[in-house]
């Protein structure tokens, strides 16, 4: 196996990396939002002055025009509840459908649908999708690490949950493009999490991430080995969260204390019932007197009720627990730890379930806070300085397509490793047909109209032929984000239809354009400078590959065309040293004709060489 | 597959020069190759072989992915990200297909060219097969009690494993006939096993939830 040492692990130094600005690790949380940072391996969370590391994930879009994130938003709660937008990681990638079935008051009035059909939110005069809203929290935590670094910051890795769809993934790398952050990758949170802990501890062998935050619950199963971290099964519920504890909070003192319920009486009573649930984790009881709308009212909760009121979204995270351990066929008993990650998991009752439930006492001795965005930080410092670990992740969900009568035909089963490429033939079902709509699904059930739908798009020009003699393949492929590419080809006769499922409820390439010319001035700016370093990339490849040929088969050639050779090198690299985009591209092209003769001699070689050895061999 | 004699060289998209067909880098300028058609064994550099060590197949999908996996490739040209995500796909497909016994027994029989037909469920031709696999499934539907199932479970794990191994004699004896038919039989275990589980996770999910 000579091929395992040509290439040294972690030998990707990256040259010239002072070009670019700073990569960070971002968990952008229902609740809250966090930006870490990682170099030569130390992690920093970023605080502001007082300390703190969490972000609020809210927005105030002010009737002054103003937008506020974070605490600043939280204020105008009291003031102008109706300015401000909370929670918004439920709504990504969701459609104005979606949101009708996810029960409860949303905090929200909505605003007429995007093209797409994707949710927006009417804020006063102003319509925001849930990418803008997102896009504004994530330049806050960019503007917040760029001031507290003194150094630009334009890439980052951010968390999503385990169990975000296609939808949700698309439309949070959506957001990231507006606000002008490149995103290295999309990791799963219980994996990043894993990633900070196993670094942390040096742990090795099997482990749990139990993850409760806002509005997500994920849980994952993962070995830890000599730096790999292998996700071997996950599970959760995207609309499953802290937020469902507010909810049934309030909707308790709202009966407590009658009378008619505003969207913004909603807004601070939430407030009221998360603060209640928060000192409940450290006192035995709780109690105020409060006033929303014109409604004066007191309240006091117990931390029994409190259980009580709680113990039924619990019991449904036990279940996902099971369903993951037994479809990995795994034992609690066979895990070396179970790690508690997420806000959600500071409330007792947690902590004592999943105790209960694995047979031990859970590993808490992290942040649950911050181990997300310092896990997101080490892989964003991993992809861009290079390291020794290596993040093995898998799909959460199967993905498949619509057959006959509305049944689901899987293409890829859940917990297969990413990046995967799968494909499968379908035919005609009616004679002379010639064309096909594909329906991409997400989803474990059979019907389709119980698994998400993702996009669909349509094959045409398929010759007519009896029923089943069209071959049609349809090929998914899976990225290492998580991302979904579908295209369809009929085999006889080479037609071919492709998209990169933009899902349903997604932004069109239009849209995005459009915002990106209205919220950020130099986002024009950036884009230019990302595609100067790309071709700057690409020409130092170009540089490398000659000189290595050169240094190996540099005999070949005479001393005019040796000449000839290293000027165009020299030239490429007069224009890497400039700004010009087009003349880094044009003198690669000089460089690549100049060295096309010296290319097919050094073929040429190889081809004897290679003929030599196998005479030698067969002489043995 | 050592690399050496792997036929004509191919020609690095990078540099031009000539590569040797199994090798995943340019031996003169490094840049990343894209997977060459090799079976799932020479991918990982294992001997074609049911007889498997399972350490040694993550020793080395873990050594080979450290080297072509996405992620490290983040930072260089769309070209190699491209290349370095089609190496990690086959990587996984490979890893997948010989990490399970079932999967490794119908893989391995694919390419010695006898077709364990995979969704075969309905031509089975051994009547004791038939006739075992009714019963231990009639058995499992008469089976109320978590602790019932567990034992079903149990004793159909084990026969898994005693199908693995005479799967394992079969193929070190060349006897492909046998393989095969004990493929089939594995599959069988293997619904059976996946059903019990199921069956029991039901049961438990629904008595916590009663309860
Ligand atoms: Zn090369």
């Amino acid at each position: 196996m000579q091929f395992l040492q040509i290439h040294e692990p972690g030998e990707t130094p990256l040259p010239h990396e002072q070009e670019r600005g700073l990569a960070v690790g971002i968990d952008l949380g229902t609740t809250n939002s966090v930006v870490a940072i990682a170099r030569q391996g130390k992690t920093e969370v970023i605080r502001d002055a007082a300390g703190s590391a969490l972000v609020p994930s809210v927005v105030a879009y002010g009737e002054d025009g103003v937008v506020r994130v974070g605490e600043a938003a939280r204020r105008e709660l009291e003031y102008q509840p109706e300015t401000v937008v909370s929670s918004i990681k439920r709504l990504m990638g969701r459609g104005a459908e979606d949101v009708k079935t996810l029960g409860g008051t949303l905090p929200y009035e909505l605003g007429p649908p995007a093209e797409g059909g994707m949710v927006r939110l009417k804020i006063g005069e102003r319509v925001v999708s849930p990418v803008e809203v997102s896009a504004d929290i994530l330049r806050t935590l960019k503007d917040r690490t760029e001031i507290a670094l003194g150094q630009n910051v334009d890439r980052a890795v951010i968390t999503v949950p385990a169990y975000f769809d296609d939808a949700a993934r698309t439309a949070t790398r959506d957001a990231a493009r507006l606000a002008g952050l490149e995103v290295l990758r999309l990791v799963n949170e219980p994996t990043a999490a894993a990633l900070a802990y196993g670094l942390d501890s040096g742990s090795e062998g099997l482990y749990a991430i139990y993850d409760l935050g806002g509005g997500t619950f994920d849980f994952s199963l993962l070995r830890l080995e000599k730096g790999v971290f292998q996700v071997l099964a996950t599970g959760g519920d995207a609309a499953l969260g802290g937020d469902d504890f507010d909810h049934a909070i309030a909707e308790r003192f709202f009966k407590e204390r009658g009378g008619t319920v505003s969207a913004d009486d909603t807004k601070q009573m939430l407030m009221v019932a998360r603060e209640a649930k928060e000192t409940l984790s450290e006192q035995p009881t709780w109690s105020a007197r409060i006033a929303i709308g014109d409604v004066q009212s007191s309240h006091t909760l117990d931390r029994a009720t409190l259980e009580s009121v709680i113990a039924p979204w619990l019991d449904r995270t036990l279940t996902i627990c099971r369903g993951v351990l037994e479809d990995a066929g795994v034992e609690p008993a066979a895990l070396g730890g179970i790690v508690l990650v997420g806000g959600s998991t500071r409330t007792l009752l947690v902590r004592r379930k999943v105790a209960e439930f694995f047979g031990r006492e859970p590993l808490a001795d992290i942040n649950p806070d911050e181990v997300v965005a310092v896990g997101a930080a080490l892989q964003a410092e991993a992809l861009t300085a290079g390291s020794d670990t290596l993040l093995l992740d898998v799909t959460p969900l199967s993905l498949g397509l619509e057959t006959m009568g509305g049944l689901v035909e899987k293409i890829i089963d859940r917990n297969t490793p990413i990046p995967v490429a799968k494909a499968q033939e379908f035919t005609t079902y009616q004679d002379g047909q010639t064309a096909m709509a594909i329906h991409v699904v997400q989803g474990e059930r059979e019907m389709v109209d119980q698994c998400r739908s993702l996009g669909r798009f349509e094959l045409h020009g398929i010759p007519p032929m009896v029923a089943g003699a069209a071959r049609i393949r349809v090929s998914f492929a899976v990225d290492a984000d998580g991302l979904l590419t579908v295209s369809a080809q009929e085999k006889t006769t080479g037609v071919e239809a492709g998209i990169a499922v933009k899902p349903s409820y997604g932004l069109s390439e239009d849209e995005m354009a459009e915002m990106l010319r209205a919220s950020i001035d130099n986002a024009r700016e950036d884009m230019d400078r990302r595609l100067l370093a790309e071709a700057r990339v690409e020409a130092r490849r170009a540089v490398n590959a000659v000189s290595s040929a050169l240094v190996a088969d540099g005999d070949l050639l005479n001393a005019v065309e040796r000449g000839a050779i290293d000027q165009a090198v020299a030239a490429v690299e007069k224009a890497i040293s400039g700004n010009d985009r087009d003349a880094i591209g044009a003198s690669v092209e000089v460089l690549e004709q100049a060295t096309q003769q010296f290319a097919e001699r050094r073929m040429d070689r190889g081809i004897r060489a290679a003929l030599a050895g196998r005479h030698v061999d067969q002489l043995r | 597959m050592t690399g050496s004699g792997a036929g004509a060289p191919a020609s690095c998209w990078s540099c031009a020069g000539p590569v040797d067909a199994a090798l995943p880098f340019c031996p003169t300028c490094r840049a990343v190759q894209p997977p060459r058609p090799l079976d799932h064994f020479a991918r990982l550099g294992l001997p074609v072989d049911f007889a498997l060590n399972i350490a040694e197949l993550d020793r080395r999908y873990f050594a080979l992915q450290r080297q072509l996996h996405p992620d490290r490739f983040a930072t260089k040209t769309a070209r190699e990200r491209a290349i370095s995500q089609s190496q990690a796909v086959s990587l996984n497909e490979a890893y997948e297909a010989l990490k399970d016994p079932l999967e490794r027994a119908i893989y391995l029989l694919k390419i010695k060219g006898v077709d364990a037909n995979p969704d075969g469920c309905h031509t089975v031709k051994d009547p004791t097969l038939l006739m075992e696999q009714m019963e231990r499934r009639e058995a499992l539907m008469e089976a109320s009690t978590p602790s019932a199932i567990e034992a079903l479970a149990r004793e159909a794990a084990s026969h898994v494993s005693e199908s693995e191994a005479a799967i394992a004699a079969a193929f070190a004896a060349g006897d492909l006939d046998g393989a095969g038919r004990e493929t089939t039989r594995l599959k069988y275990l293997v619904k059976l096993l996946e059903e019990a589980r199921a069956r029991k996770a039901r049961l438990t999910a629904e008595r916590s939830s009663a309860a």
